[in-house]
């Protein structure tokens, strides 16, 4: 791809809708997986008397929470290929239709 | 302290099998033997199907980019979940109770990290290898030669273990000698990889897949009809079996230093991200579109195996701990703990189902050493034959030969290495080659991709300080200092190294390149706007009908 082409690319309004709009999903979706997971074990790691909690007969805190990250992983990928499908593709083939 | 990581790092490599060999030969396991039979009958087959499909270079490496997404998906969890992680992680629950979760969970969260930072623009700019991604900018010699070293690092830590591993366990469940287990599951691997390429790795990878899931569902829903579909009446019995009672519902039998489950959850998390047999199998399919497809079904797929592993080993603390046909008076386990599945299946399914979950342990095996071979067959000629030795001047056919001969080769020595390591400590060797992906592999990756200023002389610092910091960090810390040398105390104290040796070679990228920063590097930085269009849209990415 030569100088021009990147320039053209560039100043593309689908490109720069695609690139902001991957970027914010991608990153805001990867801090919201980092929090959940990085909260788990510090859980885990200092307050494991906390996760040893009771919640449902004998079954303590930790399960649930371990399960809701479990869950929130599938969930959070599922999130982005929606996200993903309904709005990237349509100006990715715009793009490189225009740029090719 | 010890037996801590004795514990943990027995997840990793099943070598509680050691133990069996000390125990009486097990009798011949029939219906495990026929159904293993009929596995390798078919995935021969397949082979031979997808030789006939295999004679392009991208049809070797890649399948062609034909794989669609829900297929990548299914197959990157067959690429995934080894018998480590089955047998592994029931035997961690079965042991120590919660803390078993934590190795579930840290094996999954990788792959959302992987989604949203890496996998659509790892397709829009890779064609077979990983170092194909970094050297799209970056001086191709140093940084395919790096590249190509901690990708051979990762393969042959991980391959060591799961030969172990199988050999222990084909003895076991088979009464097979463990030399003839060990020459089996490489002379298999070398078949499929050698004549059927990515086309048929992907497929064993797939049907090996399926029946994990099918065979693991099964016992979940039969076990958890054994307590009337109640979790708290498992628990209940569980903590009522179990020799530490309460305790297994609460974190800490196994984890007990903060820091070292901390560096752990590290090198769980971002070495997924960094292991070449996965990332290779994102150039597989047609477009990013696919990829995205693909980590979302994987994702799915491995997160259910996992909350069912977890049942299994629940449900085995009740089940298989407090039945004397499956345990000995003393409290083992009958064949070392990472036989608690395997019982579990018998006592839900009898002999059959004990004949198919011990026939699948192997094919799970079979499609782990596979990708991992042929991720190191493509280092060695796709990137350190081809591209660095030979410069790219190379014809595609030469490139295929070399690539074969790798394979060979590596599958000898991935024999040799199995049947020298027979009696060794090898527990160390996965968490190993998870540190090393995340400390070598991912922040060159991660950075080439986003960091402008990242040049030749940051990502091979970058990767060499990862590569030798993980590396160190392991000799120096418990598993290797004490356990396998024999010292009195470990220098490093922490069980994973990740949590140092990640930030070391991130750091390694960042000074690397700001120190000596001369007309190459500008030209590499001037390099990134290319890099970055395509990344993000695929404009000049690698076709995948290349025909």
């Amino acid at each position: 791809m030569d100088d021009i082409t990147c320039a053209q690319v560039r100043a593309d309004p689908d490109f720069i809708a695609l690139e902001r709009g991957r970027g914010r999903l991608g990153w805001t979706l990867a801090i919201i997986m980092l929090a959940i997971y990085f909260g788990f074990v510090l859980l885990v790691a200092f307050a494991p008397s906390l996760m040893g909690t009771p919640v449902a007969g004998v079954i303590t805190l930790g399960f649930p929470l371990g399960l809701f990250v479990i869950i929130s992983a599938i969930a959070l990928t599922g999130i982005y290929v929606a996200r993903a499908n309904s709005s990237f593709d349509g100006m990715t083939t715009r793009i490189v239709e225009q740029n090719r | 302290m010890s037996r801590r990581l004795a514990l943990a790092a027995s997840l990793l490599a099943v070598p509680g099998i050691a133990q069996a060999a000390d125990a009486a030969p097990p009798p011949e396991n029939f219906t495990a033997i026929i159904m293993f039979g009929l596995f390798v009958a078919l995935t021969l087959g397949i082979t031979y199907w997808a030789s006939r499909r295999t004679r392009s270079a991208s049809e070797f490496y890649a399948a062609g980019g034909g794989i669609t997404g829900f297929q990548n998906g299914i197959a990157i969890a067959g690429d995934f979940m080894s018998a480590a992680s089955f047998l592994g992680i029931s035997a961690m629950v079965y042991t120590s109770g919660f803390d078993g979760l934590l190795y579930s969970i840290g094996f999954l969260v990788g792959w959302p990290i992987i989604m949203f930072l890496m996998a659509e623009r790892l397709r829009n700019l890779g064609k077979y290898s990983m170092a194909d991604v970094t050297s799209y900018r970056l001086s191709p010699g140093p940084v395919r030669t790096m590249s190509a070293v901690s990708s051979l690092v990762v393969v042959a830590f991980y391959l060591i273990a799961q030969m172990v591993g199988a050999g222990q366990l084909i003895q076991l469940l088979f009464g097979l000698q463990y030399a003839y287990a060990v020459v089996i599951v490489g002379v298999l691997m070398i078949l499929y990889v050698t004549f059927g390429g990515m086309l048929a790795t992907t497929w064993v990878q797939i049907i090996k897949a399926g029946l994990l899931l099918l065979g693991a569902t099964y016992m979940a829903i039969m076990a958890l009809a054994h307590f009337g579909f109640s979790l708290n009446t498992m628990f209940t019995a569980a903590v009522a079996a179990h020799a530490k009672h309460g305790a297994i519902l609460t974190p800490g039998l196994q984890f007990k230093n903060p820091i070292s489950t901390l560096s752990l959850g590290v090198a769980l998390m971002f070495g997924t991200a960094g292991l070449p047999h996965i990332l290779m199998r994102f150039f597989t399919v047609r477009d990013a579109k696919a990829a995205r497809t693909s980590v979302f079904w994987a994702t799915s797929f491995i997160g259910y195996f996992y909350i069912l592993t977890f049942i299994i080993g629940f449900a085995a603390i009740s089940m298989v701990g407090s039945d004397p046909l499956y345990v000995l008076a003393t409290g083992a386990v009958r064949g070392g703990g990472n036989m608690v599945a395997i019982h579990l299946a018998h006592a839900v399914g009898g002999d059959v189902l004990k004949g198919f979950v011990s026939a699948v342990a192997f094919a799970t095996i079979l499609a782990v050493v596979s990708g991992l071979t042929l991720a190191g067959a493509t280092a060695v000629s796709h990137d350190l034959y081809a591209n660095v030795f030979r410069r790219g001047r190379t014809t595609e056919g030469t490139e295929m030969q070399v690539s074969r001969i790798a394979t060979v080769a590596l599958g000898i020595l991935a024999i040799l290495l199995g049947l020298a390591f027979e009696k060794q400590n090898v527990a160390y060797m996965v968490g190993l080659a998870f540190a090393v992906a995340a400390s070598a592999n991912f922040p060159v990756l991660l950075l080439n991709m986003y960091w402008k200023r990242l040049d030749t002389n940051g990502a091979v610092l970058g990767g060499a300080l990862g590569l030798v910091s993980a590396v160190a960090l392991t000799v120096l810390s418990p598993g290797i200092w004490v356990k396998v040398l024999g010292f009195h105390a470990a220098i490093f104290p922490y069980d994973s190294p990740a949590l140092f040796s990640m930030p070391l070679g991130f750091l390694g990228c960042y000074v690397g390149s700001l120190i000596g920063r001369d007309r190459q590097a500008e030209a590499e930085a001037g390099r990134f706007e290319a890099l970055y269009i395509r990344s993000q849209t695929g404009l000049g990415a690698e076709g995948a009908a290349s025909h």
